[in-house]
């Protein structure tokens, strides 16, 4: 590895609770002992959990706002364009009693309503979603991390202004948040690779197609990482043979690992031997994917 | 009554406890509103009686053959879905948020909106009931109001089968999805297990729940993992008034049942697990008696 490369991997899965978290920070920690540049930016905005596995400097935190509008009621004439113009319902109106109401929540801050008002009654307010904080962890590493206000109903906005945080310098690890909607969505987009962490059991393969399925859609380069392996069964090895995918790694289901992890602490710490392997499946990454323009 | 699950951490155990509480009474509705990554039918195989469409907002389609190119709806996006890409506008359809402004602005008229309407509702009897599942098409937004038409058929089906609970097994997370499952609900029951992260999240979790003024109950799974962190987390839950409602042992036989298509209750009714399980939810359901 040179350092030249610059790559952006996700680390993701469909089913929450797989492993994510845990490949993350051992990658991380491993490219840190490495001295490799490496960033880590976790995209879980709902649940961010790196940061409690590393401790750093706070270097910046950016708090991330959304447009709102607000409704002059003395210029309204209660219209109800903008009430037509909302897509998501966030502005009630009951003209003949003249009354008007922003659902803060529902707003998604498209502007929408400003452009239908003709009677200059909108204007907008900022809205605080939450926060990106950047952490300096080592001379060349860092930890970004995205974090939604609790009742906040989407991450994606703060998702993306964490993202963007990360200069395109050096290796920079995405831990992406569960599922396969709009913020996995939005995390995977900005990958040149993504490793999906899996579990050998019905639910964990179930979910693992539908990821498959979206990242093809997506024409996402991706391997796979098996964790708890040894625990449920074999089906999933199957899918791997039929759909051509490559497995990158396995760590086997070992109470120990669990305990280590449940404690906060770096699993390719504890167990160095992960390092090595780590480091491996990193190179064929690099190999195939390595300085690929996003 | 509507009981749901839900976790904030990803992987502690929901949908098998969910599974556990719907073969625990003869009679239930199964509500799977993990609508990102529906997994009990895999347990339960239900029958397809109902599927309906879910429309899952709308994208924006450019007529190339009427648009002049002015750019104009690159200025008014907020979204940053629209770009000048060789010369020529493109809308991104990942940044597309659907809220149709630059459909309304475009002088050409050359900008339509297009239904995703990929994601699904089914609905049908299983073993021990009804049972409702959302499938949201991977990539597709509003998991919320997914969510929402998952409850309401639930309710329905309750109504119509006279059938006096319905359980809700939530997504993981604290986003729209979360909020759409619980709120109205008579218990919200979070499952977590005994590490750094759990504890972190069940702390988030709390919050969202007290926000919307709902009776909490944490399980603690496979809290002989890590007893220490396991004793953080009771402790954390007396502090907030939060009742424990039990710990349940880390048991494989658990994954055990999942590959067998069996929840814990029907695959090892005599292991601890099970047996614990069906304490937690006589003790749930007597506390709303």
């Amino acid at each position: 590895m040179t350092k030249s490369n610059s790559i952006r991997i996700a680390i993701a899965s469909g089913k929450g609770g797989t492993g994510k978290t845990l490949i993350s920070t051992s990658l991380f920690y491993t490219l840190q002992n490495n001295n490799q540049e490496v960033t880590l930016v976790d995209c879980d905005a709902e649940e961010p959990n790196d940061m409690l596995y590393f401790s750093g400097i706070n270097e910046k935190s950016i708090d991330v706002t959304q447009r709102v509008p607000v409704i002059d009621e003395s210029k309204c004439t209660y219209c109800g364009k903008c009430h037509d113009y909302c897509s998501y319902k966030a502005i009630f109106i009951l003209p003949q009693s003249k009354i008007i109401k922003v659902m803060d929540d529902l707003c998604h801050g498209c502007g929408a309503c400003t452009v239908a008002c003709k009677f200059d009654a909108i204007t907008e307010k900022s809205v605080l979603l939450g926060e990106v904080s950047c952490y300096n962890i080592s001379s060349n590493s860092k930890i970004i991390e995205s974090r939604t206000r609790i009742g906040v109903y989407s991450p994606v906005p703060i998702i993306k202004s964490a993202i963007s945080e990360a200069k395109n310098q050096g290796i920079i690890l995405m831990d992406s948040p569960p599922g396969t909607s709009c913020p996995f969505i939005q995390t995977v987009a900005q990958a040149n690779y993504v490793i999906l962490v899996t579990e050998p059991t019905p639910f964990g393969l179930s979910d693992l197609k539908q990821s498959v399925e979206t990242l093809k859609t997506m024409g996402k380069p991706y391997g796979v990482i098996v964790n708890r392996a040894g625990l449920g069964n074999n089906q999933i090895y199957s899918y791997f043979k039929e759909e051509g995918i490559a497995l990158l790694m396995e760590i086997p289901f070992d109470r120990e690992i669990a305990s280590i992890y449940s404690k906060g602490l770096i699993i390719a710490h504890q167990k160095p031997e992960l390092q090595l392997e780590l480091l491996n499946v990193l190179n064929i990454i690099l190999a195939q994917h390595g300085n690929s323009n996003n | 009554m509507e009981i749901a699950i839900i976790s904030g951490k990803g992987g502690t155990g929901k949908s098998s406890i969910s599974a556990a509480f719907a073969t625990l009474t003869s009679n239930v509705v199964l509500a799977d509103c993990d609508v990102d990554a529906a997994n009990l039918y895999l347990i339960f195989n239900p029958t397809h009686s109902e599927e309906q469409v879910y429309i899952a907002g709308q994208k924006a389609v450019i007529d190339y053959s009427v648009c002049s190119n002015c750019g104009l709806c690159v200025n008014y996006c907020r979204f940053n879905a629209i770009h000048f890409k060789s010369e020529k506008v493109e809308i991104d359809e990942i940044s597309c948020d659907g809220c149709q402004l630059c459909s309304r602005i475009c002088p050409e008229s050359a900008i339509t909106m297009v239904n995703n309407d990929r994601s699904r509702m089914y609905s049908g009897t299983f073993r021990n009931g009804q049972m409702v599942y959302g499938r949201l098409a991977p990539g597709e937004e509003n998991s919320g109001k997914l969510v929402n038409m998952v409850r309401e058929k639930a309710k329905i089906l309750a109504k119509e089968n006279s059938i006096k609970n319905i359980i809700i097994d939530g997504p993981p997370g604290i986003g729209c999805a979360v909020i759409s499952s619980i709120t109205g609900v008579n218990h919200v029951v979070i499952v977590t297990e005994p590490t750094i992260s759990g504890l972190h999240d069940l702390k988030r979790t709390l919050e969202v729940v007290s926000k919307f003024n709902l009776k909490a109950w944490v399980i603690i799974n496979k809290y002989d993992l890590n007893t220490d962190m396991s004793s953080q987390i009771e402790l954390h839950c007396s502090e907030l008034g939060v009742s424990l409602a039990g710990k349940l042992p880390f048991d494989s036989a658990v994954v055990d049942a999942m590959v067998n298509c069996k929840s814990i209750i029907e695959w090892s009714p005599n292991s601890l697990v099970a047996k614990e399980i069906e304490n937690i939810f006589r003790r749930i359901l007597n506390e709303f008696a």
